[in-house]
C-alpha cells in the first residue's frame, strides 16, 4: 500500500494548484455575486488540459487518470466550488457516457470536441418529478422510421452548464412499459454549429440557488427536438445502465469537490485565527482552537483517503461504485462541518461575503445532494453490503 | 531552428538562509523553482518555435533534484531536456558555471541561447553573457522583446537599459538574456506533464564533457571568486508607531528629524 502520490501526480497537483489561485481565486467572488461563469476562464481551463483530463489521447483528451482528475477537482474547489461542479459535470457526467458507451464514429464526432478544448457538455437526467428517484423519467424519444431520427419531448431540471453548453447527454423514454429498462441515452446538440440555439431546445434562466451560484444551472425543455438516431449511446433500452455508470465515476469528483472545499476553508480559517488577536493573544494560541483545527485536517484527511481510494480502484479497474458512494458520502458531510467550524472560528468575519469561508459553507450543502444525495449514497453502500 | 534555454533551479523566497560555516544557501525545507527570468526565455522560446519551427532544448546545471524544473520546462512544450550533474561541477561560481554549461551547448548545438538575465539566488548577471564569450556568439542582454525574421536567421531585439532601450538586430546563432516581463510563462499542460515523465532526460556528467573541459577552471577549487563571508541583514529596531492625524504626524516626523540632526 502506498499513500504516496507519484511525480507525475504531484506536478500535476501543483499546477492545477497555481492555475486555481492565479486564473480563478482572483474572480471567484465576482462570479458567484453576478451568478455568471467567466467564459474567458472555461476557455482557459479547456486549452490547459483541465475539461479531459481522465480521457485518451486517441480522441485528444490528455491521457490522465482518475486520480488526477480527483486531484484537479480538489485544487480548483479549494479556491471555489462553482468551477469544480462546472468541471465535473462535463468531465465525469457527459464525457464518461460518451466514452464509455459511444462508438468509435460517435467518440470521434461527439467525444473529440469536448476533451480537445473546443465545446463543453452537460447532462440531462434530473427532471421536476425525478430526482431520487431517476426512474421515474417522463421525457420521451420516439422513433421515426421515416427520417432515422429520434425526436424528443419533455424537461430536465438543474442541469449544470446548460446554460453555455454546446451539448448535453440527454436521457429519455424510448419504451414506457419497460420501467427502467426503457430509458435510452441521446447526444442532444443544445447550439447549433453557428452558436445559435438548437430548434426546440429552451433552456431557461440560471436558476437562482443558494451555493455555487457561479456554475450555470438551469431548466431545459425539449420540444419536438430531432436527433439522428446515430446519436444515440448503446442500444436502446441500455441509459439508465449509462446514466449510473456516470453517476458512479462523477461522485468521486463530488468527492473530491467536497475536500477541495473543506481543505480551502481550513487553509482561510488557519491563517486567520494566526492573526486574529483575542484577550490579548492570537486566538491559535488558544487549545480549544488548535483542537478544533486538528479535528477538522483529521477529518479532511480520511475523506481525501477514500476519495484517492475509489479513484485508485477505479483506474485500476475494480468495483468502484461502493467506495465512490461512500467516499461522497463522508466527504460531502466533512465539507458541510468543517466550512461551518471555519465560518465559526472567523466569526462574525467568517459570515460576510467578501471572506471565502462563507461562500465555501453555501458551496458545501450541495454536495450533500446532487449526483447523488447522502441518503441514495446509503443505499448504494448498503447495497454493496449483502444485508439482506 | 534549434533554440536552447538554460534554467536555473532556485529556492522560492526572497528569505533565503545562509549556512554561516560555508556561506552556501541552506536548501533544505524550502521549495524550488524555475528561475522566474528563466521562464520568461522558456516562453520566448516557445513563442519563437511557434512563429518560425524548430526545436527548443532546455538545459539545468544542478543537484539531481532538478530534475522537475526540466520536467515543467519539457510541460510547458520543450522538446529536450539537458541536465548538467556531477560531484565535479559542486560549488562552481558563475564563471566556471559558464565553462560547463557553454562545453555542453557546443556539444548539444544551438542557433539561438537564452538564459535569463539573473537569478533570484545569486543576481549576479554573469552567467548568460560569460556563456556568449565563451562560445563567441554576439550577446544581447535585458532582452524585454523579441522577434525573428521569417528566415530565422536574424532577430531584433528591445533591450532595457536603465534610461533608455536600444533596439538591437543580430544574426544568428546569438545569445540572449531575458527578462521577467519580456513573456509571460504559460502554464504547463495537463496532458504535458504526463509527456514530461515519459521522456528522458540526458544527464550529462563530468565523464560526458569532459573532452571540453579542464578539471581545474570547475568547481569549488576551479572558481576564481571566492565568498569571504556571508551575513544576512541585520534587523531592523522595532521603531515607533504614532496614532494621529496625517497633520500631527508631519510635525512629529519634523520634530524627529532635527532631533537626530538630520534637518
Amino acid at each position: 500500500m502506498d499513500f504516496k502520490l507519484s511525480k507525475t501526480h504531484l506536478l500535476q497537483q501543483e499546477m492545477y494548484r497555481k492555475f486555481a489561485e492565479t486564473e480563478i481565486k482572483p474572480i471567484a467572488e465576482e462570479m458567484d455575486e453576478t451568478e455568471v461563469y467567466d467564459q474567458e476562464l472555461l476557455a482557459k481551463m479547456h486549452k490547459y488540459g483541465l475539461m479531459g483530463i481522465p480521457y485518451s489521447r486517441e480522441f485528444g483528451g490528455v491521457g490522465g487518470d482518475y486520480l488526477s482528475y480527483a486531484l484537479c477537482m480538489e485544487e480548483v474547489s479549494k479556491i471555489d466550488g462553482s468551477t469544480g461542479i462546472t468541471i465535473s459535470v462535463h468531465t465525469s457526467l457527459c464525457c464518461s457516457c460518451i466514452d464509455g458507451f459511444g462508438t468509435k464514429e460517435q467518440k470521434e464526432k461527439f467525444l473529440r470536441p469536448l476533451i480537445d478544448g473546443s465545446k463543453t457538455g452537460c447532462y440531462g437526467l434530473t427532471e421536476p418529478n425525478a430526482g431520487s428517484d431517476a426512474a421515474g423519467q417522463q421525457t420521451q424519444a420516439v422513433y421515426d422510421e421515416a427520417t432515422d431520427e429520434y425526436i424528443i419531448n419533455g424537461g430536465k431540471i438543474f442541469t449544470t452548464n446548460s446554460g453555455f453548453a454546446d451539448l448535453c447527454v440527454v436521457f429519455a423514454l424510448t419504451d414506457k412499459s419497460l420501467g427502467t429498462k426503457g430509458i435510452s441515452a441521446f447526444v442532444v446538440p443544445l447550439k447549433n454549429e453557428d452558436g445559435s440555439r438548437a430548434e426546440g431546445v429552451t433552456v431557461s434562466d440560471n436558476i437562482r440557488r443558494m451555493g455555487i451560484r457561479a456554475a450555470s444551472n438551469c431548466e431545459v425543455s425539449y420540444e419536438n427536438v430531432r436527433v439522428p438516431a446515430a446519436n444515440r449511446l448503446g442500444k436502446e433500452g441500455q441509459g439508465f445502465k449509462i446514466a449510473m455508470k456516470a453517476l458512479d465515476g462523477g461522485r468521486i469528483g463530488i468527492a473530491a469537490q467536497s475536500v477541495g472545499l473543506a481543505q480551502g476553508a481550513l487553509n482561510e480559517a488557519l491563517a486567520y485565527v494566526k492573526e486574529r488577536k483575542q484577550f490579548g493573544r492570537p486566538i491559535a494560541a488558544f487549545q480549544t482552537t488548535q483542537f478544533k483545527l486538528a479535528d477538522m485536517q483529521t477529518k479532511i484527511d480520511a475523506a481525501r483517503l477514500m476519495t484517492w481510494r475509489a479513484a485508485k480502484t477505479k483506474d485500476e479497474g475494480g468495483n468502484y461504485g461502493p467506495e465512490a458512494a461512500m467516499a461522497k458520502l463522508f466527504a460531502s458531510d466533512v465539507a458541510n462541518q468543517v466550512c461551518r467550524e471555519a465560518v465559526q472560528l472567523m466569526g462574525g468575519y467568517g459570515y460576510c461575503r467578501e471572506y471565502p469561508v462563507e461562500r465555501a459553507l453555501r458551496d458545501a450543502k450541495i454536495t450533500e445532494i446532487y449526483e447523488g444525495t447522502s441518503e441514495v449514497m446509503k443505499m448504494v453502500v448498503a447495497g454493496s453490503m449483502k444485508i439482506k | 531552428m534549434k533554440i536552447v534555454v538554460c534554467i536555473k533551479q532556485v529556492p522560492d523566497t526572497n528569505e533565503v538562509k545562509l549556512d554561516p560555516k560555508t556561506n552556501r544557501l541552506i536548501r533544505d525545507g524550502v521549495p524550488s523553482i524555475i528561475n522566474h527570468d528563466d521562464k520568461s526565455g522558456i516562453e520566448a522560446a516557445l513563442q519563437l518555435k511557434e512563429k518560425v519551427g524548430g526545436t527548443v532544448t532546455v538545459v539545468c546545471m544542478g543537484p539531481p533534484q532538478a530534475d522537475v524544473a526540466l520536467r515543467e520546462a519539457l510541460a510547458m512544450g520543450c522538446d529536450e531536456a539537458y541536465l548538467l550533474s556531477a560531484r565535479e561541477f559542486g560549488g562552481s561560481d558563475t564563471c566556471a558555471t559558464a565553462i560547463i554549461i557553454s562545453t555542453a551547448l557546443k556539444k548539444i548545438g544551438y542557433d539561438i541561447v537564452i538564459t535569463g538575465r539573473q537569478a533570484i539566488d545569486g543576481d549576479t548577471a554573469q552567467v548568460g553573457p560569460q556563456i556568449a564569450e565563451n562560445l563567441g556568439i554576439p550577446q544581447i542582454s535585458y532582452t524585454e522583446e523579441l522577434d525573428i525574421n521569417d528566415a530565422a536567421d536574424t532577430v531584433t531585439v528591445k533591450r532595457q537599459y536603465e534610461d533608455r532601450y536600444h533596439m538591437i538586430e543580430a544574426k544568428t546563432p546569438c545569445l540572449l538574456t531575458a527578462l521577467q516581463e519580456l513573456a509571460e510563462p504559460r502554464y504547463m499542460h495537463a496532458g504535458g506533464i504526463i509527456d514530461a515523465y515519459a521522456k528522458d532526460i540526458t544527464v550529462w556528467g563530468f565523464d560526458d564533457l569532459k573532452d571540453g573541459l579542464n578539471p581545474d577552471h570547475i568547481g569549488l577549487n576551479g572558481s576564481p571568486t571566492k565568498v569571504v563571508t556571508s551575513f544576512g541583514k541585520m534587523a531592523k529596531g522595532a521603531g515607533e508607531k504614532l496614532d494621529v492625524t496625517p497633520d500631527e504626524a508631519v510635525a512629529a516626523i519634523i520634530a524627529k528629524m532635527e532631533e537626530k540632526h538630520i534637518i
